[in-house]
């Protein structure tokens, strides 16, 4: 039976929880940032206004996610929320290599060429794995966290949905569509496994409690993708390759650091400025 | 909430009713099932309110709502508001009147089974029939979906169940 902190308070009195906790938490808050940034630069360019309603409604719940985690660490003593989402620096930051990804050539203000098969597919693998650690995470030794992941669940389960009816549809539909979407899978196989990785704290993180292991998020996350693969005729990847470098321990793409510096630069003319 | 409230609670409780939902304005915050608790001590007031959305950006605009109508009950110098993480918000906790009153505004009110057994019935907020038609999960707030009715010939928007 682990023990329960029901309180930031409780967790700030235990510092080897304390720093374990809040190593967890700026991977959940980063990874929300990070793909909520990519996901608005796709404001407008969606295929139809109705995905740039839908898409851009995710990419508003999923930045409020990441707000929300962020204002827990603040709790924990932590800094300022919003001064932890801009004002880290890039080998600070604790978030999967597949949410940092370019959307595709181009910027989103100039001659953007992003591939809306990389969007659906990438985020359908990130929300799906996003779903199974929230799943967990209900299970929390810290019982915040354990509330903060039943409510994000609550209207996650519309976004992962939405990634789904777009595979549903497209891969019944032409050839063209369905190549386009098994270059997407192998692209984002690029990168899925950067999303088990718990990090340098990974073991203390299973054992204080706060999450269940990366490899049972895993093995959860490819037999549904895997399902998911074979009910739409699309092709399965089969085994990701290893990290080369981890996200989790700050190491990050130079894409990265140019979304970051893009992200924060409102913020960096003034941080004073109340909003 | 269930408790008894002092009279000086009483006060805050309905100064809370008048403050409306900034997207909604029909409906009020505890018509929308957000009261969770109110707590005076001596001159200081706390409001505990239980957040819809994460990312709904009326959470700012409310809370300051809330803060201007509860200051000006006399006796009362300072309101604390503060946004819950327990109980979450559910969207059967919108209240009957509260669901009366979406109509109004022409939303349809959620549905009142579970969201994940499948597809939802919504009633058009016009005229009632359920001939309706999912158009977009998402609509113009994070709490609404589009829909379109296919009798009355309307699309209206339907709050979302969570």
């Amino acid at each position: 039976m682990v023990k329960k902190y029901n309180t930031p308070e409780e967790a700030k009195q235990d510092q080897q929880y304390l720093d374990t906790l809040k190593e967890l938490i700026f991977q959940l808050a980063d990874d929300d940032l990070l793909i909520s940034h990519r996901g608005s630069e796709w404001l407008g360019l969606a295929p139809h206004i109705e995905e740039d309603v839908a898409y851009s409604s995710i990419t508003q719940n999923t930045m409020g996610h990441a707000a929300m985690l962020y204002e827990l660490l603040e709790e924990l003593g932590v800094g300022k929320a919003d001064d932890l989402a801009h004002l880290r620096k890039p080998e600070e930051y604790r978030n999967a290599r597949l949410v940092e990804r370019v959307n595709g050539t181009g910027d989103y203000k100039e001659n953007p060429d992003y591939d809306f098969g990389y969007a659906i597919i990438r985020n359908y693998a990130y929300e799906l794995f996003k779903k199974i650690r929230l799943e967990a995470l209900q299970q929390s030794s810290f019982v915040p966290l354990a509330d903060t992941a039943r409510k994000i669940k609550r209207e996650q389960y519309y976004h992962l949905y939405h990634w789904e009816v777009w595979i549903d549809q497209l891969a019944h539909s032409t050839d063209e569509a369905q190549k386009r979407l098994n270059n997407a899978i192998q692209k984002t196989w690029e990168d899925v496994a950067s999303l088990f990785d718990l990090g340098p704290k990974g073991d203390q993180i299973v054992e204080y409690g706060l999450l269940e292991s990366g490899e049972m998020l895993k093995k959860k996350f490819m037999d549904q993708f895997k399902a998911k693969m074979e009910n739409s005729g699309l092709i399965w990847p089969g085994e990701p390759q290893p990290l080369s470098e981890t996200g989790r321990e700050g190491r990050h793409s130079e894409e990265f650091v140019d979304a970051l510096n893009h992200l924060s630069e409102v913020y960096k003319m003034d941080p004073q400025a109340s909003w | 909430m269930s408790k008894i409230l002092s009279s000086l609670e009483e006060k805050v409780r309905d100064k809370v009713q008048e403050v409306k939902d900034p997207e909604i304005t029909s409906v009020s915050l505890i018509e929308m099932g957000m009261l969770d608790d109110i707590e005076v001590n001596g001159s200081k007031a706390t409001v505990k309110l239980i957040p819809t959305y994460l990312g709904c950006p009326a959470l700012d605009m409310m809370e300051k709502d809330v803060v201007k109508a509860v200051s000006e009950i006399d006796g009362i110098d300072e309101v604390d508001v503060i946004f819950v993480k327990d109980p979450i918000w559910t969207s059967d906790r919108i209240t009957p009147e509260g669901r009366e009153k979406l109509k109004e505004f022409g939303i349809a009110p959620p549905p009142l089974h579970a969201h994940e057994q499948g597809a939802w019935e919504i009633e058009c907020p016009y005229c009632g029939s359920t001939r309706t038609v999912l158009d977009n999960m998402f609509g113009p707030t994070a709490c609404r979906s589009i829909f379109y009715c296919n009798k009355c010939k309307n699309p209206f928007e339907a709050i979302k169940p969570v």
